[in-house]
């Protein structure tokens, strides 16, 4: 890890510093969907939000720190990029694929299912919204 | 020309769908077939091929194929642009000439033939003026590995191709071109844009980008709700609209499975994304945050809005170069206690390797069923699996290690663990690891050395 990660989120499930609202903890697999590639030892990860409305809740809550404490020990540094033409961000993971193309001896050399471990991340989607869509509780 | 294009993808890599190209130029109604061949890794496997055999080094499969479907393009009107030449354009291009021949085409097929991306023998003389070939990624200097070097090519743009085209090629065999360039160059052939119009080099990059992995836009490998992806058997390979404004359609041919949707092209912009604001072709910078997605019907795609910026001066260069060895050895063990099985079977051949005394780069294990695609994500597994296949793949500068390493697998299974299987496929291979060193060159030392050739059949 290249940063130290900044102080834990809130609790989920809590009511959130001066909302006052309440919220759901949501897998992101409900959330978005996305495809994963490589380039040299890069994994890119697309991450597409399955709503527009979602897509905000994504930016806010898929941080670049977030996501490189979920992969912590799997990259050595996370850069994200913001698509909101797509409803989509885009992360780079440095370091993951184990020197990358043919040098690595890893199952998934170039990255590709990537995305579907990026959608094993929770993150907290407001309470109404989550009953209204009905995002399944972590 | 005012009208627009149909340009169909039919390849998305060396080892695609076999059928696909036949069935989009069997649906017809498009004017252009554009197959990609060229992985990063390809040049440096045909390079090896052509040393063996100097008739050798291009996409093989690319000479029968044009066998089978020439007849249809040369009565249809679609023409062809494709990077199968590999490391050899002209032993390909030669090869399609030679069957065009023998279908009794002569005098009504000419090729266009794109070479000089081709910078083996110019290595040296290049490192000597002066130019690094830094590893992008690393800054390495590529007197580091000069040694070992197999394969050294210059990604080339769209113009060679769209010079082709214009000189009346049908079919147009190229070397190392960007698998964006073949798409691009269709467009500027058709509709006479300028090639410093900016935003019309992103809109075709972008459109490239949508079908150069073949069926991966319409329906092959979406995620997105996949249980109701339907029919694919036939999957329908993408195809542009391309309009002489610049927008686009993507769709596909009437009767195929598959689908393309706003999803479905979404997740194929995104894949091998870096900066979506600064995405570098030799033909321009597009800029994937303006693209604009719309549902246009059943099956159909407008993409529009897209901004461009002007080309840089370099073009990248893929270098291939010899790395070391390696091998994967798997065996399957079986309920109870798979997991615990096969945890102990690795213990028992690294224990086995050093006492060997053996040494390598990496050893790495993985079980399947367990780890080997999520890592420690996938969290801890039920203790009741069914089965868990053990992984142990090796590295090493030396053969001698690796070769003794595919001897230890086997035996496991009367001295380790039990209930052991899944050995069926005989002693691992040990592979010959061909890396990649992506690097930049002045354009200028690279453009004029770039040659078009028309072979009438």
């Amino acid at each position: 890890m290249s940063k130290t990660v900044k102080r834990r989120r809130a609790a989920p499930k809590k009511s959130r510093a001066g909302s006052g609202k309440k919220s759901r903890t949501v897998q992101l697999r409900y959330l978005a969907h996305g495809r994963s590639g490589d380039k040299g030892d890069t994994a890119n990860v697309g991450l597409v939000a399955l709503e527009p409305e979602l897509y905000p809740i994504l930016v806010k809550e898929v941080t670049r720190a977030r996501v490189a404490r979920h992969f912590k020990g799997m990259a050595s540094r996370v850069e994200r990029f913001e698509l909101p033409n797509l409803n989509a961000l885009n992360f780079l993971l440095h370091g993951a694929l184990d020197g990358g193309g043919t040098i690595s001896l890893k199952t998934d050399a170039q990255g590709k299912v990537y995305s579907t471990a990026l959608l094993r991340m929770t993150i907290s989607v407001p309470e109404a919204l989550g009953r209204r869509l009905r995002l399944p509780r972590a | 020309m005012s009208k627009s294009i149909r340009i169909a993808s039919g390849q998305g890599f060396w080892g695609d769908w076999l059928e696909a190209p036949v069935r989009q130029v069997e649906a017809g109604g498009i004017d252009f077939l554009m197959m990609d061949y060229l992985a990063e890794v390809t040049m440096s496997i045909m390079q090896k091929q052509k040393s063996r055999n100097p008739a050798a080094g291009f996409a093989r499969d690319f000479v029968p194929l044009m066998e089978r479907i020439l007849p249809d393009l040369v009565a249809k009107g679609i023409r062809v642009t494709s990077n199968a030449g590999g490391v050899n354009p002209r032993g390909c291009a030669e090869g399609v000439l030679a069957a065009a021949r023998k279908l009794g085409l002569a005098g009504s097929v000419r090729i266009g033939l794109v070479t000089g991306d081709d910078l083996m023998d110019r290595l040296d003389d290049l490192i000597a003026r002066g130019h690094l070939l830094n590893d992008m990624d690393t800054g390495r200097p590529v007197t580091d590995i000069r040694d070992t070097i197999l394969s050294a090519n210059a990604y080339l743009g769209m113009q060679p191709m769209v010079t082709a085209l214009d000189r009346g090629a049908q079919i147009v065999v190229t070397g190392r071109v960007t698998d964006t360039g073949l798409t691009l160059a269709p467009m500027f052939h058709a509709f006479r844009w300028q090639v410093d119009d900016w935003d019309k080099v992103a809109s075709g990059t972008v459109a490239g980008h949508i079908i150069e992995c073949g069926a991966q836009a319409s329906g092959g490998n979406l995620l997105k709700d996949w249980q109701k992806v339907r029919g694919l058997t036939n999957p329908g390979f993408p195809i542009v609209e391309a309009r002489p404004d610049g927008t686009f359609y993507i769709t596909k041919a009437k009767g195929t499975g598959g689908v393309v949707s706003v999803a479905s092209v979404t997740e194929q912009l995104v894949y091998e994304m870096g900066d979506p604001t600064t995405y570098i072709t030799p033909d321009g910078v597009a800029d994937f945050t303006t693209i604009h997605l719309a549902p246009a019907g059943r099956n159909r795609v407008l993409v529009s809005g897209i901004k461009g910026r002007p080309r840089t001066d370099q073009l990248k260069v893929s270098i291939a170069y010899f790395y070391g060895y390696k091998a994967v050895g798997t065996l399957v063990y079986s309920w109870p206690d798979a997991y615990a099985k096969a945890k102990a079977a690795d213990k028992v051949v690294r224990g086995r390797l050093a006492d060997l005394g053996l040494e390598f780069e990496q050893i790495l294990t993985e079980y399947v069923g367990v780890d080997a695609t999520h890592g420690r994500l996938a969290g801890e597994p039920s203790p009741d699996l069914a089965e868990v296949q053990l992984r142990i793949g090796v590295r090493a500068r030396e053969k001698a290690p690796v070769e003794r390493f595919t001897r230890e697998i086997a035996p496991l299974v009367l001295t380790g663990p039990p209930s052991v299987t899944g050995f069926a496929g005989g002693r691992p291979q040990v592979e010959e690891i061909v890396a990649y060193w992506p690097a930049l060159i002045d354009r200028n030392e690279i453009e004029p050395h770039v040659t078009v050739d028309i072979l009438e059949a």
